[in-house]
């Protein structure tokens, strides 16, 4: 690839279907040897934008460029270089795991043989299975397959739509493993994914919602976009907790998140020291002597909850 | 305090796979149980037979006091089920899907009008009464397949990842509803993928092979095995499974 | 597969893939290879209009030798049963009306009398026309019985009142001598098979592919459309012409239609009529989004008008003219004439060579539209 070209930039790029405005003036780049996110929950756009930079449709709005190429003018010369991941498992489940990576690798003019290297971290771990239909595969080994398939042919980008989704906890942490060789050895990758911890571990981070971008930037970078102090309370009765800490007079937003929950209080200038004072006399008044407060720092999660505004109501689909 | 659901030794084998191997636990009425594991591991299969769905091959299983195999009728009276591959028709207004899930568990129509009035009224969702489902949000689809599956008010609730691909916000709240219906004594069910959730649980049970690895409540399973999260204990209860053999 | 290389063939590839698919879905090839077969022998056997065991009362009130004659040669025709000899047309009446017979000879007293006197014998023959067309079928063989006895007396002085000599029988003879109904409908079941197994094989494995997601990753690639309908269409064309082998075998073995003309043009003709189906296939595929809906494209848009509107059940003369105008595009029609004019006639290229010219202009038409409309991007959902 020639310097200074970047792998991914898209411009403005709008989308819409009838009606429903799927894209709305998205822009971002994917600099050499970058991972970025897409983050968000369904409905966010991000599939509509991989088909877009993946050359599979056209933007109603603005521009992109995959590789240096136009992705409407020069649709032939992206569709070579880069490897396309789609959400669901677009494998031939009746074609034996081999056969899988054979066919996807000829139809790129290419052989296993010749792109084995490449794809040598995560076929290895499915090549004791080579010769098994790949509809008999587990939901992670079906992932590492089509990951296998759409590298064979080494390309110079990946586009990864939601590749753990519905993927059990395990495998997810094994692909972003593999995910994250592949990164350290140069590839440009974009991925989508609605789990927001897996965020972190990428270079740059785009939250999505409904179509539009809500920030961008470095996961800390993001993270600082947090309004004001978060705090976690720990406690027995989460959900009594939760009640009583909602009560509050000083509460903003009190969520669930995991085992503790996570409290911004509603004065912006309040000092830490007193949002924390304020808390324990509260806590200790109604009966929640031995729950705990911290400071904590935000995470993507927090930042994206506070991003949308007003939970989504139900006519603005 | 009563059981809600009581599972002795279930085992359901299918050929020579056995996907369920001699599964025990009991459920406390007002429960929310969260029942976690990879795809494969025997999770919806179990759900299946304790649904009534699926005939265990040995061992027994009781829900709402009922035996599944042979009461199965009155088991799926007093149960409600919701998945987040299909919950409510797409091509019906909000309103007729609560009618037809309020007729199909024989309610009458005076109670269906009731409740499901006050069901909307609560989701913040009247005006939306006569849209389609399919038009709504997954968010709002959510909450509302979950409010429906509660309409004829059951003893147990079945959630077969109710908050897969929803908004974080929208996973809180329906959390939030989740929570309530246990305070009002429905036992909740539920499978989920997303490990913070099995942390809102009070108790959790984590099925590797068709076998139960780990059970308890979040905080003792995370002192007993030294990890910090339940997704840490998930990776290290798999992954020791595996080296095994097992 | 050859290690090493990086020319390998991309549509090779993909036709082994599809290859692949074909073989090792068990249940749908045994369907593909045996309905088509079953369907020939059935519909062959259930669709024949020809009439045996016509149940035939006679009212002969004064028997002599030359009824006793004519009475002999119905019984002994293998079409007719004698089922009453009655001595007056009272009894008859009684006999339609319970249903006990299909037909009725009436014989005037003194028959053999003027026949002797070469004056022309009289006879009446009623037939039970609830249903006419049989009815008919049975004035036509019971002519054909009494002029062969006619003819065997040296006297073509029988005639009757009611009895006409159907005059087409003679040019129908000419290929079909026993109107054996199979060889009208035969050579149009062939076509009706192929029509199937091609379109609705091409339609489901497209729309297969698109909703099972892995066409979205083959656009994504340098292979070019045109290269994956090409690959879809020709393991099917190989599929189909098999079926067009068991058919003709079914079609000579199991009902003895002949087979007068050139193997080698038949089958060539039955190439591109499955191409035309198998571009068809691709066309209702790209155009709807889910395999049921393919299916049922397939079905309603190819088996409908091939078995209405081709001509192999109704005369499309009997059509009435705007249909008449309708029944020119599809390509059913044409090639019923091609099978019919090879298998019945004995014909070749110099008689049908416009029924194959339209065939083959069919076929590049709609393997235009078939690319065409198979876009290289995904439509708007």
């Amino acid at each position: 690839m020639s310097d200074g070209v970047l792998p991914v930039v898209a411009e403005g790029v709008g989308k819409r279907f009838g009606d429903v405005v799927a894209l709305d003036d998205v822009s971002l780049e994917v600099r050499p040897g970058e991972v970025v996110g897409l983050v968000g929950p369904d409905g966010g756009g991000k599939t509509t934008l991989f088909r877009i930079l993946a050359t599979l449709m056209l933007p109603d709005s603005g521009s992109a460029t995959v590789l240096g190429e136009d992705v409407v003018g020069g649709l032939w010369n992206v569709r070579s270089r880069i490897g396309y991941m789609p959400g669901r498992f677009s494998l031939y489940p009746d074609l034996s795991v081999e056969e899988n990576v054979r066919f996807f690798a000829s139809v790129f003019g290419t052989t296993l043989e010749a792109g084995y290297a490449t794809i040598e971290p995560i076929y290895s771990q499915i090549e004791p299975f080579r010769d098994r239909p790949a509809g008999a595969l587990s939901g992670g080994m079906k992932q590492k397959l089509a990951l296998s398939c759409s590298l064979v042919h080494r390309p110079e980008l990946l586009f990864l739509d939601e590749p753990t989704t519905g993927v059990d906890a395990v495998s997810r942490r094994e692909l972003w493993e593999l995910l994250g060789g592949l990164r350290d050895s140069g590839m440009p990758m974009l991925v989508s994914t609605p789990y927001m911890d897996e965020a972190s571990r990428c270079d740059q981070v785009v939250l999505m919602q409904q179509g539009r971008m809500l920030a961008s930037g470095t996961p800390d970078v993001i993270g600082d976009l947090f309004p004001g102090s978060l705090f976690g309370v720990r406690g027995r009765e989460r959900f009594r907790l939760l009640t009583a800490l909602r009560a509050y007079q000083h509460a903003g937003t009190v969520t669930l998140f995991g085992e503790e929950l996570h409290y911004a209080d509603a004065r912006p200038d309040a000092p830490d020291a007193v949002v924390v004072a304020g808390l324990r006399e509260y806590l200790d008044a109604t009966g929640f002597q031995d729950a705990t407060i911290e400071v904590i720092e935000p995470g993507i999660e927090d930042v994206f909850m506070a991003l949308m505004g007003s939970p989504v109501t139900a006519d603005s689909a | 305090m009563t059981l809600a659901v009581e599972v002795r030794q279930l085992t359901r084998r299918f050929g020579r796979f056995t996907a369920v191997e001699a599964i025990s636990f009991d459920v406390s009425a007002g429960e929310v149980f969260g029942f976690l594991g990879a795809n494969g591991a025997g999770k919806t299969t179990a759900i299946r037979m304790l649904t009534g769905l699926l005939a265990p091959t040995s061992g027994s299983a009781r829900v709402a006091g009922f035996d599944v195999l042979t009461q199965t009728a009155d088991v799926r009276r007093h149960i409600g089920y919701m998945s987040q591959r299909f919950s409510l028709y797409d091509d019906l207004t909000v309103w007729e899907n609560s009618r037809l899930y309020g007729g199909v568990y024989g309610l009458s129509d005076r109670m269906i009008e009731e409740r499901g009035q006050a069901m909307l009224d609560t989701l913040d969702l009247a005006h939306a009464a006569h849209s389609l489902v399919g038009r709504l949000p997954l968010g709002w689809k959510q909450k509302l397949a979950f409010s429906v599956a509660l309409l004829h008010e059951p003893a147990v609730v079945f959630l077969d990842e109710p908050s897969g691909g929803v908004d974080p916000v929208t996973r809180r709240q329906l959390w939030e509803m989740i929570y309530a219906a246990a305070t009002r004594g429905t036992t909740i069910f539920v499978t989920t993928h997303y490990m913070d959730e099995a942390e809102y649980c009070d108790r959790v049970c984590m099925m590797v092979d068709g076998r139960i690895a780990a059970m308890g409540t979040p905080s003792e399973l995370k002192r007993e095995h030294g990890v910090a999260s339940l997704d840490e204990l998930f990776v290290r209860v798999a992954r020791a499974t595996a080296a095994e053999g097992g | 597969m050859p290690a090493g290389g990086t020319r390998l063939g991309a549509l090779r590839s993909f036709m082994l893939k599809e290859v692949r698919h074909l073989l090792r879905d068990r249940q749908t090839l045994l369907i593909l290879l045996l309905l088509p077969l079953a369907q020939v022998i059935v519909f062959g056997f259930a669709m024949r209009t020809d009439i045996n065991d016509v149940r035939i009362a006679f009212v002969d009130p004064v028997p002599d030798a030359l009824t006793l004659a004519l009475r002999g040669r119905f019984a002994g025709s293998g079409q007719f049963t004698e089922v009453a000899v009655l001595p007056g047309t009272r009894e008859l009446e009684d006999v339609f009306r319970r249903g006990d017979a299909d037909a009725a000879l009436i014989f005037e007293p003194g028959f053999a009398d003027r026949i002797g006197r070469h004056e022309s014998g009289k006879l009446m023959l009623v037939t039970d026309a609830s249903d006419p067309n049989t009815a008919s079928r049975i004035q036509a063989y019971a002519s054909a019985v009494v002029t062969a006895y006619g003819a065997s007396l040296g006297s073509s002085s029988l005639g009757s009142s009611a009895l006409v000599p159907p005059v087409e029988v003679r040019g129908r003879m000419r290929y079909n001598p026993t109107l054996e109904s199979v060889n009208l409908f035969v050579p149009g079941l062939i076509a009706l098979v192929l029509t199937l197994v091609s379109a609705l094989m091409s339609a489901i494995s497209l729309s297969r592919e698109k909703e099972r997601g892995t066409l979205e990753v083959l656009l994504v690639s340098p292979i070019r459309p045109w290269q994956i309908i090409l690959g879809k269409v020709l393991p099917y064309l190989v599929l189909a012409l098999a079926n067009v082998g068991t058919a003709l075998l079914a079609a000579r073995v199991v009902f003895g239609v002949p087979m007068r003309g050139s193997l080698a043009l038949l089958l060539g003709a039955s190439l591109v009529y499955s191409l035309v189906g198998l571009a068809l296939g691709v066309l209702i595929a790209a155009r709807t989004s889910s395999q049921r809906a393919a299916m049922l494209g397939a079905m309603v848009g190819t088996m409908m008008p091939s078995t209405l509107l081709s001509g192999m059940v109704f005369p499309i003369a009997s059509l009435p003219g705007w249909l008449q105008l309708v029944t020119v595009v599809i390509p059913a029609r044409w090639f019923i004439v091609i099978v019919r004019g090879i298998m019945l006639r004995g014909v070749g290229l110099t008689e049908l060579w416009m029924e194959m010219t339209v065939l083959a202009v069919m076929l590049a038409v709609l393997l235009a539209a078939a690319i065409r409309s198979f876009s290289a991007r995904l439509g708007n959902q």
